[in-house]
């Protein structure tokens, strides 16, 4: 009983080493098939479709009202003090650095990773990816790297369309609705907020995340059991994993960035 | 290819969206487009207490923004602080008797250092100094208190 326990131990111990470095290597050749892939944009462009353009108007739909929120929330808390001019700073601060990048992370990954593994799932349980193969088509290659791609260059487009537009949406609800002066809100927001600290930290942030949600996404689309319920388990998995890793990776990527100051 | 073209066109337009809101970002949001580090010159001035003065605090004359501070040190041998301040390159008529107060902007707010020429015919260059003499210290709120109950003891 106790040795069937460990051995179970053991077993789900290798398992996971095992698919650690199987991602790994998949990565590794994914990054491999990117020079093909910028030598034929077309497949790329396909891919950035339906990978970042489908996801925009979830995104700036979420931005807006994560925006307007911000500032209702804020505003409250901030009139107490007497300090309500400081509202501007609050939202860009906290859009910026924080709910841009992992907000936009994680709707990304619901979004658009979802679909990437269900897609890339049934390619292999309807043996499309097989297929290629006979043909001497390496799907990493011509269906795995395209994706990948779409993924990285979209998510850092996407973050940054989502601040934009949070920003804007918190203008309109404290500025507009709440009474805030104007000149208050964006001249302080322009004073506190550093380009080089605040702005293109969040930018490597989510490009960061970018790369790892779009890599949980079509590596497990790829190691997908080939049936119907394997790919329902990969597709929940990636969700459930992309969170994980964004809201751990959120954690890491602060503490180097904004630990010191 | 009309698909296709369609294609390239929400492409076109959704990294073109992209990259219209990090610019946005940049100049409507950060710092960037009213202070950039070039065009300034440095001056170092010394104070007895820099109270909570930070890196990148403002350094304002008759209340208008001139310049940043850029470092914060602590000099060893005169036991004073020291603090280097870019200024902006277009204003550099500061007299070198200019004298530097730290100031408090609001009850609680951020400290920031104020400029006030002097009446010299020399300006302050790039690599000036301003000695302590010229320089007026942070107001620290536990000395203000204590000297006043001192005072209030003293007086009875």
């Amino acid at each position: 009983m106790m040795l069937e326990w460990v051995r179970q131990l053991g077993r789900s111990g290798i398992d996971f080493f095992e698919k650690l470095g199987r991602g790994h290597l998949f990565l590794v050749k994914t990054l491999a098939g990117v020079p093909e892939v910028l030598a034929r944009p077309r497949l790329l462009i396909a891919q950035l479709l339906s990978v970042g353009v489908l996801s925009f108007m979830l995104i700036a739909i979420s931005g807006l009202f994560v925006g307007m929120v911000l500032a209702l929330q804020g505003y409250n808390t901030l009139v107490d003090f007497g300090a309500e001019e400081s509202l501007g700073v609050v939202v860009a601060l906290s859009i910026v650095r924080e709910l841009g990048p992992v907000v936009t992370a994680l709707l990304f990954a619901g979004r658009a990773g979802s679909a990437l593994t269900a897609e890339i799932g049934l390619m292999k349980a309807t043996e499309q990816l097989s297929g290629m193969e006979m043909m001497a088509v390496d799907p990493l290659h011509r269906v795995i790297a395209p994706r990948f791609l779409a993924g990285v260059i979209s998510m850092p487009l996407l973050a940054a369309i989502f601040s934009a537009v949070g920003i804007w949406g918190g203008y309109f609800v404290g500025v507009g609705l709440l009474g805030v002066d104007e000149g208050a809100y964006w001249s302080q927001m322009q004073d506190k907020v550093d380009f080089l600290d605040d702005i293109l930290n969040g930018v490597i942030k989510s490009a960061v995340f970018g790369v790892v949600t779009t890599w949980i996404a079509v590596f497990e689309g790829y190691d997908t059991i080939p049936t119907s319920e394997g790919v329902s388990r990969a597709t929940t998995r990636t969700v459930v994993h992309s969170a994980f890793a964004v809201l751990g990776l959120d954690f890491v990527l602060t503490a180097l960035m904004f630990g010191d100051s | 290819m009309k698909q296709t073209k369609t294609t390239e066109m929400l492409v076109g337009m959704f990294v073109a969206a992209g990259i219209a809101a990090l610019f946005v970002l940049a100049m409507q949001v950060s710092n960037l487009s009213s202070f950039t580090e070039e065009g300034t010159y440095t001056i170092t001035a010394r104070f007895d207490n820099i109270g909570g003065l930070k890196v990148r605090s403002a350094v304002k004359a008759a209340g208008v923004l001139v310049g940043r501070v850029g470092s914060v040190d602590f000099d060893n041998d005169r036991q004073v602080a020291v603090v280097t301040l870019h200024i902006n390159q277009r204003y550099n008529r500061f007299t070198d008797d200019t004298s530097a107060s730290i100031f408090t902007a609001g009850l609680l707010g951020e400290q920031y250092i104020g400029l006030e020429s002097g009446g010299s015919d020399e300006y302050l260059v790039d690599g000036s100094e301003i000695d302590e003499a010229l320089t007026q210290s942070a107001i620290v709120l536990e000395k203000l208190i204590s000297k006043f109950v001192m005072d209030k003891a003293s007086g009875k």
